[in-house]
């Protein structure tokens, strides 16, 4: 039974169909990112999920229990944190968790305990006494996760859970994220950063228009657009034709100069190390003077490109 | 990726949420609680909330005081101030349309919906909190109208029953109010649209001035108003007076109004708010 198995769903608000079709599979004990620019449908996902919102059609199950029919069940198991730090601003950090822990009707004594272990976990001891309008973005996101995770909930939503945060708090977060994972929660992250889901998640399902268009790690999304590239500059334009005689045993594909260069070239090639040496050797054995040689994973926003047409922080299309 | 299938270490009992009577009420008083802890620790607005119907007491007593005269009152006092609380309350209900909207733009509703809680308890919460908040008020401005001159005509007793009175149709208006912060979920706009209605229907009544005064269209309005109603029941209770059938009548509109309006703020609530 997997964490979280979604399929088929839809939702349309008036004439936009925010979800449209989407499946969903996340393992027990992974992170996965959702990854999609605004608007592709990621917190109408993550709101059908977490029962705040009644699909149109399809069907979703969390840790085997049906979204729909057993709301409050699915309850028990959850936690979630929406995009806003959704904190009492009045109350101190405690007494915010000790809010929700009663919430859960927890005894007297495991509401005060519960709430003293995650202050100490997510570093909130000196603040724990203070009001929360006091905290900064990025406390304010750590105790808004810690209220999330009262009862010990075996699946995790975080919706865009850095956004609006300075970089130093996002690698906070990231890191209490990649703890949480270790330690076997699953985690369902949504993002509009590439670079978050690239670090954060055992696989990635990449959304537009409310459906899938791709899932897999990021080496395999990178992979399915062709893999990484190799990139060789040489010192005269004379010795191109042998170096990209010398480059085509190393390449999946054809080696061509790039556009208005005579000197520089690319080439796709397979993933993973030990090519820039090879090339290197290939390229002086050839009698090609090489200055330059570098490889060139693709990047998250390079997958969305090749996949969608469009760049993913923008909505803009981009020409054929 | 660690697909481990080991039990999920979980501080509840995830296969029986808490369901029934006992748990709801429970959730209910967490939630209430909640909000009357913020009120001592926002002092502003809990001051500014109290000057209000100070005011109003004070500069209807002293600017039309002279100018009104009610036939059957020996003072202007006696007639206004009643009408003026019931005035005070009812606008006071407007505090739980603006309490929700903050909350959903805060995020606080979606988290609290997605909580194993009976999802009614959030807004009796809410509700019963506000009802605490208006009665504090309340007795602040019932210091401030005897100190201009106001008595209790009739016994302690019809005081009280007066005063009861008033606090059930502030609850009922809360649940108005609930339903319009839920409909509306803007704190700017819920701030409007929970306080502006109140004025014709306060206004256009027998709170401040004889409803034979008015004009004929406007009289057959104000005469039907529950506020009106509320109003002679509760004058007639501080003065000592029978409230004849419209005591019974104002009990009526405001069991009405709470059991409408709590069954359809209730059941927005759980729908999905977008």
């Amino acid at each position: 039974m997997h964490a979280i198995e979604a399929h088929g769903l839809t939702k349309t608000f008036g004439e936009t169909r925010a979800l449209d079709g989407l499946d969903l599979v996340v393992p027990r004990g992974s992170i996965v990112g959702v990854l999609g620019p605004n608007g592709a449908g990621k917190t109408t996902a993550v709101r059908v999920l977490t029962t705040l919102l009644r699909p149109d059609g399809g069907t979703a199950h969390v840790d085997g229990i049906d979204v729909v029919a057993d709301p409050r069940r699915v309850r028990t198991r959850i936690g979630l944190t929406g995009q806003y730090a959704a904190v009492e601003e009045r109350l101190t950090g405690r007494e915010n968790l000790e809010l929700v822990a009663r919430y859960f009707h927890l005894p007297p004594d495991r509401i005060r305990g519960r709430a003293a272990e995650l202050l100490e976990r997510f570093d909130l001891v000196e603040a724990a006494d203070r009001q929360a309008n006091g905290y900064s973005g990025g406390m304010r996101r750590r105790l808004d996760i810690a209220m999330s995770l009262i009862a010990k909930p075996s699946v995790l939503f975080l919706d865009e859970p850095t956004t609006g945060l300075d970089p130093r708090s996002r690698l906070g977060m990231w890191d209490v994220i990649e703890e949480l994972g270790n330690e076997g929660t699953t985690v369902l992250l949504t993002t509009q950063y590439l670079e978050e889901a690239d670090a954060l998640a055992d696989s990635i399902t990449v959304i537009d228009r409310g459906t899938k268009i791709a899932e897999g790690t990021a080496d395999e999304l990178k992979d399915q657009i062709g893999g990484d590239r190799i990139r060789v500059s040489i010192a005269d334009p004379a010795n191109a034709e042998r170096a990209k005689a010398a480059l085509a045993p190393l390449a999946t594909g054809p080696v061509e100069l790039d556009a208005g260069s005579t000197t520089t070239m690319s080439a796709p090639i397979r993933a993973g190390g030990g090519v820039v040496p090879q090339a290197i050797r290939a390229l002086d054995d050839a009698g090609a003077d090489v200055l330059d040689v570098e490889v060139r994973r693709p990047t998250l926003d390079d997958v969305f490109l090749t996949l969608t047409g469009r760049r993913a922080d923008t909505d803009t299309e981009v020409g054929a | 990726m660690t697909a481990t299938e080991t039990p999920i270490d979980t501080l509840i009992d995830v296969d029986a949420p808490p369901s029934g009577i006992g748990p709801a009420l429970a959730d209910a008083w967490t939630e209430a609680r909640r909000h009357l802890m913020v009120i001592p620790r926002n002092p502003e607005l809990l001051v500014f909330s109290t000057i209000q119907p100070v005011m109003f007491v004070l500069l209807f007593n002293y600017v039309f005081g002279g100018s009104i005269q009610i036939p059957g009152f020996d003072s202007y006092e006696q007639y206004l101030m009643p009408g003026i609380f019931a005035q005070t309350v009812v606008f006071g209900s407007s505090f739980t349309a603006v309490g929700i909207a903050e909350d959903l733009s805060r995020g606080l509703i979606d988290r609290l919906r997605s909580l194993p809680i009976a999802q009614s308890s959030v807004l009796v919460g809410r509700t019963l909190s506000d009802l605490v908040r208006n009665a504090f008020t309340f007795v602040v401005m019932l210091a401030v109208a005897f100190l201009v001159g106001f008595r209790f005509g009739g016994s302690l007793l019809g005081a009280l029953g007066a005063t009861a009175l008033l606090l059930f149709f502030s609850y009922s208006f809360s649940w108005i109010q609930a339903f319009i912060g839920l409909s509306i979920g803007s704190v700017e706009a819920a701030q409007s649209a929970g306080f502006i209605w109140m004025f014709p229907l306060t206004f256009v009544s027998s709170a401040f001035i004889s409803t034979d005064t008015l004009p004929g269209w406007l009289q057959a309005f104000a005469d039907v108003n529950p506020f009106t109603v509320l109003t002679n029941a509760a004058r007639a209770l501080y003065n000592g007076n029978d409230p004849g059938n419209e005591l019974w009548l104002a009990i009526a509109w405001a069991t009405g109004i709470t059991v409408v309006f709590s069954t359809l703020a209730i059941r927005k609530f759980a729908r999905a708010t977008g």
